[in-house]
């Protein structure tokens, strides 16, 4: 397959980027509910009207009523949610709740899909459990409990939690921390006795919980998968959350780039535009070549994933490792060349940077990744 | 079973049966390859064998057509050819500068004539070329040049010197660019075509710090260069004093080819068979550098991929070669010091049987060319920021 969009993806591109561009403008989106202090950091109404466009269930299957599209299409609105900053739980719920959900039974797609679809819902996904990503390592018990489980343990970085409908929650039904087996994803809904949210606001103004679960009680119907065997649909989702989260880097990165490459058309300094001076135009080029090189690999990531590919599971790690490089190098080299009011709150470019930081954290940062990249390779 | 899964089984059927087993170890240095050319030898009968199938086959030029000694392949079939070829790690069966550079440029400039009598000579490997572009004073500032071809009515005298023509001391005809109008800079240089045995023309190799010298200067004195070698076959390509623009297009594959967008190997990690090579026992800051490697270089790859998919129908655009050459070539050069890094005393041995005559810390000085050769890496980054994002200034 050619390492570019066809024409089908080529005109969602388009119409993702004009109504992100229009709807989920930086202005209309995250400095409004930023400036309200809003406790979703998020607006409901964008989400509803994502759903009116198919974005929302992009991922889902047509028989349970989404668009059964694939990485490739996902990575494009969330390249446009990138480029806007559009705050969204776009990620977590169209990507890679919904690719967990791919992998549960009909009862619980019946349950929860509909309303991802609908915009009506939005979904949350717990792996983290400390201030770094560590999927390899998970704690939180779920003990058997009659015919159900009781979830304890606790989880960090559940972004957008608070505002969840439903989490997907990673815990250990037997083995220990560190075993590769063992491991269970559930849906534990919002109203679940014992769920507990300290939701913070992050540095790019989005919602993150600190998540308690105290005894948590389910039923042997949130059981995403097999019970002791989600190691690979956990796999699963996390790949689809570090491509989606490198596509949204990218679009993080060419939204800070184009308007970095714009600035140095028009600022002048000692009587000349400041795009004029070598030293800058050099770091450009190296910018833009870095991006380039961020996007293909992100394509190249997706399309593997859509295919099933054995190879996609290494270059998901790739992609997101990559993008940390790009995107940081294009919101740094951003705020430089901003100069002093890159250092306000007024121009946009240090939403960028606040954004990249929390982006690159998520589902594990360049080092992560790197490493990852090193132990599948056999070193 | 479609057409494209018939031609592939097809030429692995071919290819079992053509390309003997020592083809199909990796190219160490230039010897593994054969060059072609009137005083070309065979380094073994398997290399001999394996370039007269492919010529005969039209597999030097798989896609040029076949009335110029091609095989006439699709670009789909060209790429399903590359795929088998590269899952045995064939080695190419002939390498020029012919094929990578002045083809591209008969091709697209040339008449039928010339076409048909060039590139049946390159394809069939008869004739080795060599490039007379850089000079002395002029290595980024190419239009710059001087040499100078006085017009004769039906032909040229031509005066002056070249730099770093690779391989002119082996080579049996060169692609020259020569000003023939010293008034206009940019129209006033031809592209010419002639012998390296014609009276004029000398070379000296020119020693580099790798201890090798696959380069020369090449000097012209007096050399007469006719315009026409026959009915339609002009000496020069495209037109008189146009050949600036038979230049800008040849750069263009010359930087692809640089930039390694066509090679898998450069786009591979190194850090699993480094830490095998050292028992598994790297420190944890080189094993980090390694990795953080491989994480550009697996996307590189990624980029090479789309750069040609891109090409093939149009998409890209035309300064984009500027940035796969420069990307690409930086990141052979941290491919090279990683590789020296990890070898530790091994890859400082210059003689030793064991090293092959130094091939590593040789190769590790020749990447330092390939930021400065086809245009330097600040020359490339220049051309990105004014071309491809539209910077102000010259």
């Amino acid at each position: 397959m050619p390492l570019y969009h066809n024409e089908d993806q080529a005109m969602l591109a388009e119409t993702a980027q004009q109504f992100m561009g229009e709807e989920g403008a930086i202005g209309k989106q995250l400095r409004h509910w930023r400036d309200r202090e809003c406790k979703d950091g998020f607006g409901h109404d964008l989400w509803k009207q994502m759903a009116e466009m198919g974005f929302t269930g992009v991922l889902v299957p047509e028989a349970d009523g989404g668009l059964g599209m694939g990485h490739v299409e996902a990575g494009i609105v969330l390249e446009e949610i990138g480029r806007n900053l559009t705050p969204s739980p776009f990620l977590t719920s169209s990507v890679m709740a919904a690719t967990a959900l791919s992998a549960a039974g009909d009862d619980a797609r019946g349950r929860w899909l509909p309303g991802l679809v609908s915009g009506d819902s939005v979904f949350a996904v717990a792996i983290d459990e400390g201030p770094k990503h560590r999927p390899e390592r998970i704690a939180t018990k779920a003990e058997r409990s009659g015919n159900g489980f009781k979830l304890s343990g606790k989880k960090d970085f559940v972004l957008y939690g608070a505002s969840a409908d439903m989490i997907v929650v990673a815990a250990r039904t037997s083995g220990s921390d560190t075993d590769e087996q063992g491991i269970t994803l559930f849906a534990v809904p919002k109203d679940a006795a014992g769920v507990g949210h300290n939701s913070v606001r992050l540095v790019d103004s989005s919602m993150a919980s600190h998540l308690r679960l105290d005894q948590v009680e389910l039923d042997g119907d949130a059981v995403i998968g097999e019970v002791d065997g989600g190691r690979e649909v956990l796999g699963r989702m996390l790949d689809a959350g570090r491509v989606g989260a490198a596509a949204e880097g990218v679009g993080v990165a060419r939204g800070a780039m184009d308007m970095t490459i714009d600035y140095l058309k028009q600022r002048k300094q000692f009587g000349k535009l400041i795009g004029e001076f070598q030293v800058l135009q050099h770091r450009a080029a190296h910018l833009y070549s870095e991006v380039e090189i961020a996007r293909a690999v992100v394509i190249k990531a997706q399309q593997l994933l859509d295919a099933g590919s054995e190879n996609a599971s290494l270059m998901a790690s790739v992609a997101k490792a990559k993008v940390g490089k790009a995107a940081g190098l294009a919101v740094k080299e951003g705020v430089q060349m901003h100069g002093g009011i890159g250092m306000t709150d007024e121009y946009d470019i240090g939403l960028y940077m606040k954004r990249d930081r929390a982006l690159a954290e998520f589902m594990g940062d360049v080092h992560y990744h790197a490493d990852r990249v090193a132990r599948m390779s056999g070193y | 079973m479609s057409d494209l899964d018939a031609f592939r089984s097809e030429t692995r059927a071919w290819l079992e049966a053509n390309c003997p087993p020592e083809m199909r170890q990796p190219v160490r240095d230039d010897e593994d390859v054969y060059w072609g050319g009137r005083n070309a030898t065979f380094k073994s009968d398997a290399q001999r064998a394996w370039f007269e199938a492919c010529r005969d086959k039209g597999y030097t030029v798989p896609s040029w057509p076949k009335e110029y000694g091609g095989a006439g392949l699709s670009p789909a079939e060209a790429k399903v050819l590359r795929e088998e070829m590269a899952a045995i790690g064939a080695r190419p069966p002939l390498s020029s500068f012919g094929i990578w550079m002045l083809g591209p440029a008969l091709l697209h400039f040339g008449t039928e004539e010339q076409k048909k009598y060039f590139l049946n000579q390159i394809a069939r490997g008869e004739i080795r070329w060599c490039q007379g572009y850089s000079e002395p004073g002029s290595g980024s500032d190419l239009v710059s040049l001087q040499t100078f071809g006085e017009d004769k009515g039906d032909h040229w005298v031509v005066n002056g010197q070249k730099i770093w023509t690779s391989y002119a001391d082996k080579a049996d005809w060169i692609f020259c660019l020569v000003r023939t109008d010293k008034a206009n800079k940019y129209q006033g240089i031809t592209f010419m075509l002639y012998d390296m045995a014609t009276p004029g023309v000398s070379t000296k190799p020119i020693l580099l710090i790798s201890g090798n010298s696959p380069f020369c200067e090449t000097f012209f004195d007096d050399v007469k260069v006719p315009k026409s070698y026959g009915e339609g076959i002009p000496a020069y390509v495209g037109e008189i004093n146009r050949g600036w623009d038979v230049a800008k297009y040849l750069l263009g594959h010359e930087r692809e080819m640089i930039s390694g967008a066509d090679s898998s190997e450069r786009g591979a990690g190194i850090g699993a068979a480094l830490s095998r090579n050292a028992g598994g026992e790297l420190d944890p800051v080189l094993r980090a550098e390694l990795a953080m490697f491989d994480v550009d270089a697996l996307a590189f790859s990624a980029m090479g991929e789309k750069f040609l998919d891109e090409i093939k129908v149009g998409k890209t655009h035309p300064a984009y070669p500027n940035m796969m050459k420069y990307a690409g070539t930086e990141l052979n050069k941290r491919r090279h010091e990683l590789l020296m890094a990890a070898g530790g005393s091994t890859a400082l041995e210059w003689d030793s049987e064991e090293t092959r005559g130094g091939a590593a810390p040789r190769a590790w000085l020749r990447t330092k060319a390939n930021s400065i050769e086809g245009g330097t890496s600040e020359v490339m980054l220049g051309v990105v920021a004014k071309r491809i994002l539209e910077l102000p200034g010259a």
